[in-house]
């Protein structure tokens, strides 16, 4: 095999690797602050490609430009249900947390099904297929884009986080939610707010991810059970982990996909995630108390 | 005596229902909810008495329907025996992965991400492998009405197959309940450092439920797998199904005898009063679960069964408890 083969599948491992960073991180965020595992976060991800998708086919909007659009009605909709489905149930047991993100994905990916039927739909862009030299190689303009709007979109998190007075509460309350309200920190804002944003970020990688994949009411499905993988190896709630996490993830599928045919390059990963999830469930970079 | 009485009642119409209904379509419904009951008891021992939650159990139901169908595909071994191997084979696959998860104490959302990261593994390994199908999966050859098989011309005998089925798993689960291993369990789903500190071993108490929670949902699968002669990947081993598995006994009440028989009813009567609908939307009956389950978090967090008993229906409960 040639190195400009393996090197190519590496670059495009890591721009792939950024999406599932940033579909991580949505995920990360939520479990650190309120402690829930979101099952529905793929679901968000597949209504944010319909919409971008709809607005590029009926309104000719570029998907990017479509973030404009997307991006806080994301953020209204993740507040809006942090608020209606998950608040009732932070302090109960954690099955049922687990059932009520369960139940919301079936509602929504059928939702979609029911709407939009089941064929894959794909957008086509000018720029679909558009490449751009990097050395010996070439990358794929969108998978290029898609990265970098990754990294631009965790960064502005990173400092959200570390430098608002907003980010600090967030913080807080995922460190000692009972502390943080006797501070008088408004929790249940907090929490619908880190709901909001984590929303946004799924469907900021949706939208990203629109010129060169498919939609279909059962995408987000593969995005998030990679994420879960992707967030259980960094550790879950940890920031920098979902990075590492995802970055890795990208490269191992990608690299995989060279030596092994179709999807059984998956069984790697998920046989990394078991792995993760018996020695070291806190995951790789994961906090030493979680 | 009042409960046995209502059980032998409830028998007698179950066994009568195909003489006195000769529709093929309510005995089919039929038969799918003593089939859903079926794996949702199988469920049930893990998920509701032990109180480990797993979110893969297609797992089991998968390795059951795959190990029955290919024994009779390849080796021309009669269903009737294949469907106990593969009860076996998915105890096995249970064993290893219940003493990874349970000796690292992995529990919660950790241990339900493990079964369903197992049971991915196991779809996407199907859908690779040709030798099982690959991703188009099998189809049982029909042989015409061959009891000896596993397969009949009427369908009314596959009922009578997985109303036995269904008999003797709750049965058996009675009796778990008020033997010393479901004791253990219940503590153990309660408060594990107290049912530890009492001596119990969590470990392996764990490791019995998982064995005979994969046996019986092996078993349903293998049932399955004859009645529509028919298992692909997505089927035997997808999320969805994993769904489907847990979604009764949840909704009728984890850790009781009559939940997961009450859910599978409630659910089966739900599916045929929208089937209209269904036909022309697809998807619209999985919404409806979405919505059930959601609504069922938050106003039935014990199930149907946990709301009669805090009714005045449970009076006879907390007499005796």
């Amino acid at each position: 095999m040639s190195a400009e083969v393996i090197l190519s599948s590496l670059a495009n491992g890591v721009m792939l690797g950024g999406l599932y960073a940033l579909v991580a991180l949505g995920l990360t965020l939520i479990f650190g602050v309120m402690k829930v595992i979101n099952f529905a976060h793929g679901s968000l991800m597949m209504l944010s490609m319909y919409a971008s998708f709809w607005l590029a086919t009926r309104a000719g909007l570029d998907p990017y430009l479509s973030l404009l659009v997307t991006l806080p009605a994301a953020f209204g909709v993740g507040y809006a249900i942090q608020r209606a489905v998950i608040a009732p149930v932070l302090r109960a047991p954690e099955h049922n947390q687990l059932l009520m993100t369960l139940g919301l994905a079936l509602f929504l990916d059928n939702l979609a099904l029911v709407v939009f039927r089941a064929d894959p739909r794909t957008l086509l862009v000018a720029y679909s297929q558009t490449t751009v030299p990097l050395g010996s190689i070439r990358l794929n303009l969108p998978r290029l884009l898609a990265f970098a709007g990754a990294l631009v979109i965790s960064g502005l998190l990173w400092l959200f986080l570390k430098r608002t007075a907003l980010g600090r509460a967030l913080r807080a309350s995922a460190e000692e939610r009972d502390g943080a309200a006797l501070c008088g920190i408004p929790v249940g804002r907090v929490h619908a707010t880190a709901f909001g944003i984590g929303t946004a970020c799924v469907a900021a990688a949706g939208a990203m991810a629109l010129p060169f994949f498919y939609v279909s009411p059962e995408v987000g499905n593969t995005f998030v059970i990679t994420a879960f993988v992707v967030v259980v190896l960094g550790g879950l709630g940890s920031f920098p982990g979902a990075l590492v996490g995802g970055l890795l993830v990208g490269v191992v599928e990608s690299l995989g996909g060279l030596y092994v045919h179709g999807s059984l390059a998956q069984i790697g990963i998920f046989g990394l995630f078991v792995a993760v999830l018996l020695i070291r469930p806190a995951g790789l970079l994961g906090a030493r108390h979680a | 005596m009042r409960r046995t009485a209502a059980g032998l009642g409830l028998l007698v119409a179950a066994a009568a229902a195909p003489l006195l209904v000769r529709s093929e379509y309510v005995i089919g419904t039929l038969t799918l909810m003593c089939f859903f009951a079926f794996v949702g008891q199988g469920w049930n021992i893990l998920g509701g008495y032990a109180g480990q939650f797993s979110f893969g159990h297609a797992l089991f139901f998968g390795i059951g329907a795959y190990t029955s169908s290919l024994c009779f595909l390849k080796a021309g071994l009669t269903p009737w025996v294949g469907m106990w191997l593969g009860a076996a084979a998915a105890v096995l696959v249970g064993l290893v992965t219940g003493h990874l998860s349970f000796r690292y104490g992995l529990r919660g959302a950790y241990f339900a991400l493990v079964m369903l990261a197992v049971a991915e593994i196991f779809r996407v390994a199907a859908t690779n492998w040709d030798y099982v199908g690959g991703s188009f999966g099998i189809l049982v050859p029909l042989q015409g009405h061959a009891p000896r098989l596993f397969q009949f011309g009427d369908k009314r005998h596959f009922y009578y197959v997985i109303l036995a089925m269904l008999l003797a798993v709750t049965w058996g689960v009675a009796r778990l309940e008020r033997s010393r291993l479901g004791y253990q369990m219940i503590a153990i789903r309660e408060n594990e450092a107290a049912a530890d500190a009492l001596g119990i071993d969590p470990y392996r108490v764990k490791l019995a439920a998982m064995a005979l929670s994969a046996a019986i949902t092996a078993l349903g699968g293998a049932f399955y797998a004859q009645y529509f002669s028919y298992v692909d990947p997505t089927i035997g081993f997808g999320p969805g199904n994993s769904i489907e598995i847990l979604l009764r006994p949840i909704i009728g009440g984890a850790g009781t005898l009559w939940g997961p028989l009450l859910g599978a009813v409630l659910l089966g009567l739900l599916g045929e009063s929208t089937r209209g609908l269904v036909r022309s939307y697809a998807g619209l009956h999985l919404m409806l679960y979405g919505v059930i389950l959601m609504g069922a978090v938050v106003f039935l967090p014990r199930g149907v069964m946990g709301a009669l008993r805090s009714l005045g229906g449970g009076a006879g409960e907390r007499a005796r408890a």
